[in-house]
């Protein structure tokens, strides 16, 4: 993939994209920590004309995940001898009181696994029940659904049922007044899976150029010019710019075991809120796959965003992490206040260090 | 969290396969991605191959902007 990082090729592009700069103020958002990640390591933004600004959306799911779900995880390993699996990102993801990683130094079965298919192997070596922290976005869900339709008689094998949905999620930050997009870099992974259909809506919608970016800097870049180019001939449609990985339709055997395992249900966004249709529960069908409805724990009232986090803020594309006044004072990824500066994929992380 | 890394498949058995990250083997599941077949690109997700990837259009994007201008 050199050529995507050739010199040459993002002068250029950088060129282009000073000639067609409508010199006016543009707001670019893209929903993915892998992009703010490219953005960051390339130093991409300081590349740009001023006026074209690069902001954050709601792209990090684990940052997203509310606080109730990962204190009913907590809750869960401490009071029942089960076995709790996380992907590493959700480890240190502090909830309400404490975070995972706090309660495995207190003897709580938290493992970290890499895929789900780890899970159901360490599920198929032992009696104890073993419960999945099941996050992610479109990506992820269709690993966790296959996995569950391979395993329909496993009884000792469930999930807390966390994936969210970044349609709806674009859909929302759209229709908030108070919130102002220009255009999106579309998520190039999720789009693998849900394909370029889903954007068509949204750009007709709301009129706002969508491209489905991939995850080297001449992507992203090449991404900015095609929504530029949108903005300069006012005609807003969804583009791809990652055809070598997006599929029109995306990929339609992962979206058939999505359907097939998940529906849609509304769901809350931690410092955003609840957005409807973001998220997936299981079918009824697989009920005994789901981990709240086998283990009856009750959770106190949990707390998403400590007072002065500026997390939700900066999601929602109205901050940037420079703006939070505990930004790399107390809060840094060693002593993290806010879930955006755990995750590798959260902006405050990335900006902590990066900049 | 949606971080896909790129991978050549070296060998396919059953529902997994070997692949190739640039000098590291591993195994992943395909059940995403049935249509794969030795010697293709993919895009691995969490141990899953989620899409295989066309390096004859790697380049094409690239092109693109020749066009967009
Ligand atoms: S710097 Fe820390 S406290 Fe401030 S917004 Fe980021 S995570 Fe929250």
């Amino acid at each position: 993939m050199l050529e995507f990082r050739n010199k040459a090729t993002t002068e250029t592009l950088i060129k282009e994209i000073r000639k067609i700069n409508p010199k006016k103020d543009i707001k670019i958002m893209h929903v993915c920590g892998t992009h703010e990640m490219t953005i960051a390591r390339w130093g991409l933004r300081k590349l740009l004309p001023g006026n074209i600004k690069l902001i954050c959306g709601p792209g990090c799911p684990v940052c997203v995940t509310s606080t109730s779900e990962i204190d009913f995880a907590i809750k869960l390993v401490k009071e029942k001898n089960v076995i709790l699996t996380t992907f590493g990102d959700m480890f240190r993801v502090p909830g309400t009181d404490s975070s995972l990683s706090e309660t495995k130094i207190h003897g709580a079965d938290i493992r970290v696994i890499y895929g789900v298919n780890e899970a159901v192997k360490i599920a198929r070596k032992t009696e104890k029940q073993v419960i999945h922290f099941s996050v992610g976005f479109e990506t992820t869900a269709p690993t966790i659904a296959s996995e569950i339709l391979e395993n329909k008689t496993l009884k000792n094998f469930s999930i807390i049922c966390s994936h969210r949905l970044i349609p709806p999620a674009m859909n929302y930050l759209l229709s908030c007044k108070d919130i102002e997009i220009n255009g999106f870099i579309c998520p190039g992974h999720v789009s693998t899976i849900i394909g370029c259909e889903p954007y068509k809506v949204l750009a007709e919608n709301f009129a706002k150029p969508m491209v489905i970016g991939g995850f080297e800097p001449n992507d992203i870049l090449l991404s900015i010019l095609m929504i530029l180019k949108q903005i300069k001939t006012e005609i807003s449609k969804t583009e791809n710019e990652y055809i070598r990985a997006v599929k029109n339709k995306g990929n339609i055997v992962a979206q058939k075991a999505m359907s097939n395992v998940f529906k849609p249900c509304d769901k809350g966004w931690r410092g955003i809120g609840t957005i409807p249709n973001s998220g997936f529960k299981l079918r009824d069908k697989f009920v005994e796959f789901d981990a709240e409805k086998k283990f009856n724990i009750k959770i106190k009232k949990s707390l998403d965003i400590k007072t002065g986090c500026k997390c939700g803020e900066i999601m929602k594309g109205k901050a940037v992490p420079h703006d939070c006044p505990y930004f790399g004072k107390i809060c840094t990824p060693e002593r993290p206040i806010g879930a955006c500066m755990v995750s590798v994929e959260g902006a405050c992380y990335i900006a902590y260090n990066y900049s | 969290m949606c971080l896909a890394t790129h991978a050549k498949i070296m060998k396919i058995k059953g529902k997994h396969a070997l692949v190739d990250f640039e000098g590291l083997k591993k195994d992943v599941k395909i059940i995403l991605t049935p249509e794969v077949k030795a010697g293709d690109y993919v895009l691995v997700h969490a141990g899953f191959s989620i899409q295989k990837i066309n390096k004859k259009e790697a380049n094409e994007s690239l092109k693109m902007w020749n066009t967009i201008r």
